[in-house]
């Protein structure tokens, strides 16, 4: 097992903070990308949908309520993930949308779900979704729920969970984003427990990935760690998912969000 | 029966007209084929008759040096060459060179930006044109692909 | 996909108009299709009805082209069009006025 551990630190090529001179080269490309990214396309599209009238009610997604109060977009993403009295649990945008789509659309969950995460040939409904609703809050800062006794449950469970070893390769979040000046070829690895690089961070997430010309959302993302970390994967808009995401963006408060970003 | 045939042969007609007057639109945009088709970038420049560029440093050409990845790197190119009308953007190692060609007319500045794909690392080949004449400037971007996280 | 959004925002400063425009497309190469490449061949930049940019491009422009261009003068109000025409023959627009 130890091999294993050894062998997979290896693979990921952590290496030390590069000289000053290309990391300012690095932060030029991803600005330039950042200045030429089509992530307006994907914000257009998810307004599209919004609207649209779907479900076996015929209904579109105009009213749901984000946290603001049926409909309000302004602002709302900021102040995810937060408790909702009404399923009497706290959720992310994610877990708010899907919820929004059986409830009020009429849609099964096992439809709803079939397929999340999309690709470049076709996004999915959730990426375009995450996209526009992220954009309303543009300017606004990050004031995830941090006062209802479950949003404080969540966040000391994202907490727990950030540093918890587990799995084949007996990984955690921090193994890769617990110590400052690690990155993975171009990009850095930001040390999420700290403000000062979270903040940055999900003040940009979601996100257009120009790897593979797909839009990520943030359940994408804890998925995806997950399944770097080789561990089962983690089910869309669970608890263990919300209180993560929880933690990252409480971490974060008070950073304006400037999203959707734009990622290497 | 009479009648729907000719119904028929109307929207016959109707749809022939259409077509009709699409072709003068596509007819309008033109688009070099050979230079595109090129594999050498001396090739796609002899194609567009722009060979013979002599370097310019009035050619700026704003590019990341290193680009994380190939599948989009952002150029931003601009003329001072008085009286540009056309801007030439090829990659040297890419297996087409030439990733575009911009013309510009009375009202717009030789300027433009756009991101482009490479193949690997390699130069990149600006050539602007202007009153017969052909500058060219180069500048080499470094590719790096892969990687996991972001 | 050719039907997908396409945005423009053109913004007068310091008597330059930049035109910023984005289009759904999934630019396809020759070696990602087998041979069938899928691209946009040509942009079209019009300034009040008048032609002021001709653009040609190939499948090495990236997915989801986005471009900058920009106009000498021009007034708030100027009506901006961008077109594209790929090498399927489908065709988009889009309109905007200069803010």
């Amino acid at each position: 097992m130890r091999a294993l551990v050894y062998g997979a630190a290896t693979a990921l090529a952590l290496a030390a903070a590069p000289a000053a001179a290309q990391q300012s080269q690095f932060e030029k490309y991803q600005k330039m990308v950042a200045e030429g990214s089509p992530v307006e396309l994907f914000e257009l599209s998810g307004e599209e949908l919004w609207k649209k009238k779907q479900g076996p009610r015929q209904a579109s997604l105009e009213k749901c309520d984000l946290g603001k109060g049926p409909g309000v977009l302004k602002g709302a993403y900021a102040a995810l993930p937060r408790y909702f009295k009404d399923v009497d649990r706290v959720m992310d945008l994610e877990t708010r949308l899907l919820h929004c789509m059986t409830t009020l659309q009429g849609r099964t969950r096992e439809e709803a779900t079939k397929r999340l995460f999309g690709d470049a040939n076709q996004p999915s409904e959730m990426e375009y979704l995450s996209a526009y609703v992220a954009g309303q809050s543009r300017g606004t800062k990050l004031a995830p729920g941090a006062a209802h006794p479950k949003e404080k449950e969540a966040y000391e469970l994202g907490k727990t969970m950030f540093f918890y070893r587990t799995g084949a390769w007996d990984f955690s979040c921090a193994s890769c984003h617990g110590e400052a000046g690690k990155r993975i070829r171009m990009s850095e690895l930001p040390v999420l427990s700290e403000p000062k690089a979270a903040r940055p961070l999900m003040a940009t997430w979601p996100a257009y990935r120009v790897s593979n010309s797909t839009f990520v959302t943030m359940q994408w993302r804890i998925n995806d760690c997950y399944r770097q970390m080789r561990t089962p994967e983690p089910n869309f808009g669970s608890e263990t998912t919300v209180a993560l995401i929880t933690y990252l963006t409480v971490t974060a408060k008070g950073e304006a969000y400037r999203g959707p970003g734009t990622k290497r | 029966m009479n009648v729907v045939r000719r119904l028929l042969l109307v929207r016959a007609g109707a749809a022939a007209l259409a077509l009709g007057l699409l072709a003068p639109i596509r007819a309008l945009a033109a688009w070099s084929k050979d230079a595109f088709a090129a594999k050498k970038a001396d090739d796609a420049l002899k194609s567009l008759g722009a060979s013979g560029a002599e370097p310019s440093k009035d050619i700026v050409i704003e590019a990341p040096q290193i680009a994380e990845n190939g599948a989009v790197v952002p150029i931003e190119i601009a003329s001072t060459v008085p009286g540009t009308t056309s801007i030439a953007v090829l990659i040297e190692k890419n297996p087409y060179p030439l990733a575009g060609k911009f013309d510009f007319m009375e009202g717009a500045l030789p300027f433009v930006k756009l991101n482009v794909k490479m193949a690997e690392t390699s130069e990149v080949r600006v050539v602007a044109s202007a009153g017969g004449k052909h500058y060219v400037a180069t500048r080499e971007i470094k590719v790096t692909i892969g990687g996991c996280g972001g | 996909m050719a039907a997908g959004p396409m945005k423009m925002r053109a913004t007068l400063m310091g008597g330059v108009t930049d035109v910023r425009v984005l289009m759904t497309h999934p630019m396809e190469t020759e070696q990602q299709t087998k041979g069938a490449p899928y691209f946009i061949q040509n942009v079209t930049v019009k300034v009040n009805g008048k032609t002021v940019v001709e653009g040609q491009i190939s499948q090495a422009v990236s997915r989801n082209p986005v471009f900058s261009f920009r106009l000498k003068g021009g007034a708030k109000g100027d009506k901006i069009e961008v077109s594209w025409l790929d090498n399927k023959g489908e065709s988009n627009k889009t309109e905007a006025a200069v803010a």
